[in-house]
């Protein structure tokens, strides 16, 4: 996809404010910017998640990438990723008494889902 | 498992146990400082520890007896053949040639899997980064370690929309460094830009864990731009969204490392662009450590030339700063990497630092005038480019905008910029707002978390809820060997089983018994002529895939440079094959109490109308190990001297025989000379008498001895060589 419209090069009008800065002046400038330019990406990865992300954590848990993937399909199509996969596994685990590994094998095979989303959705504990 | 130099690596005991195996370690290693280091007749200053086993430059194994010297630069070498049993032999070989970092090219299409690859499919263009091929890699690596004697790097890529994926992958299995910058999957990837931030945030977290160096994607826009040169203030704008975010998901400065190019290649006057955009750059990113890769920009099938353009940079790396010296081969513009010119390229590297050795402590870049007005001004660019991204509201606004790739130089914009939706790309819509019980129970994730719910005693110890991660506890990591029957590495192996079990052998380039050979010709006629002709030439040798791989004018009608690649359809059983045995050789201390007891004399001369004297002299010469430190005496005649002067000298001086230097080979005219020297010997009665011995770099032994010589020598001869010969002759002569 093409981008942007065309412009002339503007450099000298442009820099008027930065031209009696100190080289030191300008590098923390630089890296004041920068950190206005990547502290709201930051925000946004701090307060979401994606199937990688989630996958990332089943795999740590214990889960075989072939494991993970229909794990976290089966928590997205559910409405239930938001809580975490992992959560979701963990909690099941608690519940049935049940390993981490028994508990997500289970789920695999459609088993306890309507459990967790009334877990997580009827909202107790 | 332990290997041994004389014996090639068991591939398929490498491939076998994997499921058991852990890597020994994690994390990566820089170079260990050695400054004064002495080998040899020298010092160096900017050296690191030696290898316990390498191979140095050849001038260094002709004239020095292999120092090998080591610069203090990590060097890279990028291996990519699409079948990583065969990639295996090659690591072994950069490692022997200095390599410390091993990067592995991913297939393609790998970015665009969404979940881990498995088992040991082949790749096109690199290899799919599998648990079980990084697995293998790490394996053999840990022997081949152990084998020079220094911590070798494995790399791959975390990227992608499995990025997060990878990373733990790798953090599990011990990869010491990858390629990890969301800015790459939006730009080039077309992946989703609110996902590859998201997911860029855990894959840092993770590589963060596992100590690796990471090394951002911003040479892409160099490599993509229409005009390299003007994307300078970009550059600089991308390693900082990088640098910057890695630090503060929480990766420690020193490990986050710029990929930095030289943007400009020769015929532009590449250091004035080249060295002041390098200053910028350390200006700036005080801290962080520099990788200098090269520049593939302007990379054409020209071997030669592609060298030239990375020596070129490197000087760049020494007059500035360079933590990771990467190589790119010599052949990337033509093929993908070939065996031999990963070796040529870290050797490329290793003699260039070597040999700009203690360089910045004689000169110094100046700290006014051209260079440090043009890097400030590069500088204020990035600066304004910044102010305007947060202008237009941000990063992902700006992406939308066109802002990146654009080929004019910032602020000026030539329209043409890759521009990507916030709600396009592979991967869009999902993403997922986490709840306020968002909770995953593992070490080094990144974000919300709320393990309070769970109690306590768990914030900041995640995984104490399932008794330990994969991180902590490996046996919890699921293995799987292969997902597909016919795509592996056991099948792969299997049809070229031969050349694995018996002494059978063919050429190759990148895979065992390929046959792929390359045959440089010159065709004295134009171009295009020269191209068809060489395609027929190569065919009459019986080649088959005949492609010509590089093409130069010399003159537009007197001829034309060509390089043609093709396949043989034959191999040698090397058991079959005669080789003759080596040449024995007597000790310095045999030789010379044999001398000593009956003395020896000598006459000697470059023969013929030849004025090369270094041959012999080194032959000669006490101080280059050459036959006078036995005692030997040489009256040395000099250079252009006649066969027929040679002969009466030795009749004259009774010497006991004569050594005829011959360089020059036109025509056969070093053989004719040979044989002259003996039909004169005997004319003149003494060739029984006189051992007769010639040498020369274009001297074959067999040809010389067909010519009348006792015996020849070629390139590589030493003075116990000659030496040898003449005790052995002599006593024949007298018997």
């Amino acid at each position: 996809m093409k981008g942007s419209e065309r412009r002339a090069d503007d450099f000298q009008s442009r820099r008027e404010h930065l031209k009696n800065m100190t080289d030191e002046q300008l590098k923390d400038y630089f890296w004041q910017l920068t950190e206005k330019v990547v502290d709201p990406l930051l925000e946004l990865a701090r307060t979401h998640t994606t199937p990688s992300v989630e996958r990332s954590v089943l795999l740590r848990m214990g889960f075989s990438s072939l494991e993970a993937k229909p794990l976290v399909e089966g928590a997205i199509d559910r409405g239930l990723i938001g809580h975490g996969t992992g959560n979701v596994i963990y909690r099941i685990a608690k519940e049935k008494n049940i390993s981490i590994r028994e508990a997500g094998l289970a789920l695999i095979e459609g088993k306890f889902w309507d459990d967790a989303v009334t877990m997580f959705k009827g909202g107790n504990r | 498992m332990t290997i041994k130099a004389t014996e090639k690596l068991d591939i398929r005991a490498i491939i076998s146990d994997l499921e058991s195996y852990a890597p020994k370690r994690r994390g990566w290693t820089w170079r260990k400082p050695a400054p004064g280091l002495k080998l040899g007749p020298f010092e160096y200053a900017d050296c690191s520890e030696p290898l316990k086993n390498g191979i140095g430059i050849p001038c260094d194994i002709q004239y020095f007896g292999n120092l090998d010297p080591q610069p203090l630069n990590s060097i890279t070498t990028e291996i990519a053949s699409g079948r990583f049993e065969d990639d295996i032999r090659r690591m072994r070989m950069a490692a022997w040639h200095g390599a410390d970092h091993i990067m592995v090219i991913r297939t393609a299409g790998q970015s665009h899997f969404d979940g881990l690859i498995e088992g040991s499919p082949q790749g096109i263009g690199g290899i799919p980064i599998t648990r079980k091929q990084v697995r293998a890699h790490r394996k053999a690596l840990d022997m081949i370690e152990e084998e020079v004697g220094r911590h070798i790097n494995y790399h791959s890529y975390v990227s992608g929309v499995a990025g997060p994926d990878v990373a733990v992958m790798f953090a599990e299995e011990g990869v010491n460094g990858a390629h990890q910058d969301p800015q790459y999957n939006v730009l080039y990837r077309n992946v989703n830009m609110v996902r590859s931030f998201i997911d860029a945030a855990e894959s840092k977290s993770l590589m963060a864990w596992a100590d690796m160096a990471q090394i951002d994607g911003a040479h892409n826009a160099n490599a993509t731009a229409r005009e390299a040169w003007k994307v300078m203030p970009e550059l600089i704008v991308q390693h900082a969204i990088n640098s910057k975010y890695s630090e503060k998901v929480g990766m420690k400065r020193e490990n986050i490392c710029l990929s930095t190019v030289p943007p400009s290649a020769s015929p532009a006057p590449a250091l004035k662009f080249d060295l002041p955009y390098a200053v910028a750059l350390r200006d700036f990113f005080e801290g962080y450590r520099m990788r200098a890769q090269m520049n593939t920009k302007y990379i054409t099938s020209s071997s030669r030339e592609a060298t030239v353009t990375h020596v070129l940079n490197m000087m760049i790396s020494k007059l500035t700063s360079a933590d990771i010296q990467s190589t790119i081969t010599p052949d990337e513009g033509r093929n993908v990497p070939w065996h031999v010119y990963n070796i040529e390229a870290c050797d490329t590297a290793k003699q260039t630092f070597v040999g700009m050795d203690a360089l910045m402590d004689m000169v110094e870049l100046k700290s006014e005038g051209f260079l440090r007005e043009t890097a400030r001004e590069l500088k204020e660019r990035a600066v304004l480019y910044m102010e305007e991204i947060l202008e237009v509201g941000g990063y992902f606004e700006a992406v939308e905008k066109g802002f990146f790739v654009d080929s004019a130089k910032y602020p000026e914009r030539n329209g043409d910029g890759i521009a990507r939706k916030i709600d396009g790309g592979v991967g869009a819509g999902a993403v997922f707002k986490r709840e306020a019980d968002y909770m995953a129970p593992v070490t080094a994730h990144y974000g919300y978390n709320n393990l309070e719910q769970y109690g306590a005693e768990f914030v900041g110890a995640p995984s104490k809820l399932i008794d330990g991660c994969t991180l902590e506890d490996r046996s919890k990591i699921v293995y799987i060997n292969e997902l597909d029957e016919n795509d592996n590495v056991d099948k792969r192996i299997e049809e070229v089983a031969k050349y694995y079990d018996t002494n059978v052998i063919k050429p190759e380039v990148q895979w065992l018994a390929d046959g792929v050979v390359t045959i440089d010709l010159f065709l004295p006629t134009s171009k295009r002529k020269a191209e068809f002709a060489a395609i027929e030439f190569a065919k009459k040798m019986n080649l088959t895939d005949v492609e010509v791989i590089h093409l130069e004018v010399m003159h537009p009608a007197e001829g034309t440079r060509v390089q043609v690649k093709g396949v043989v359809g034959f191999e040698l059983d090397l058991d079959k094959l005669e080789i003759p045995p080596e040449p024995e050789v007597l000790s310095d201390e045999e030789i010379r109490a044999i001398i000593e007891e009956k003395p020896m004399l000598l006459v000697a001369a470059t023969v013929g109308e030849d004025e090369h004297s270094v041959g012999m002299r080194e032959i000669i010469d006490i101080k280059h190990g050459g036959i006078e430190k036995y005692g030997i005496e040489v009256e040395y005649l000099g250079t252009s001297v006649p066969v027929e002067k040679l002969v009466d000298a030795a009749i004259e001086l009774n010497a006991d025989g004569i050594l005829a230097s011959t360089i020059i080979s036109h025509d056969d005219v070093h053989y004719k000379n040979m044989k002259k020297l003996h039909e004169y010997a005997i004319e003149k009665g003494v060739r029984d008498k006189l051992c007769l011995a010639a040498g020369g770099t274009q001297v074959t032994p067999e040809i010389a001895r067909k010519n009348g010589m006792d015996e020849g020598f070629g390139r590589g001869t030493k003075g116990v060589n000659l030496a040898t010969f003449l005790v052995k002759c002599r006593e024949e002569k007298q018997k």
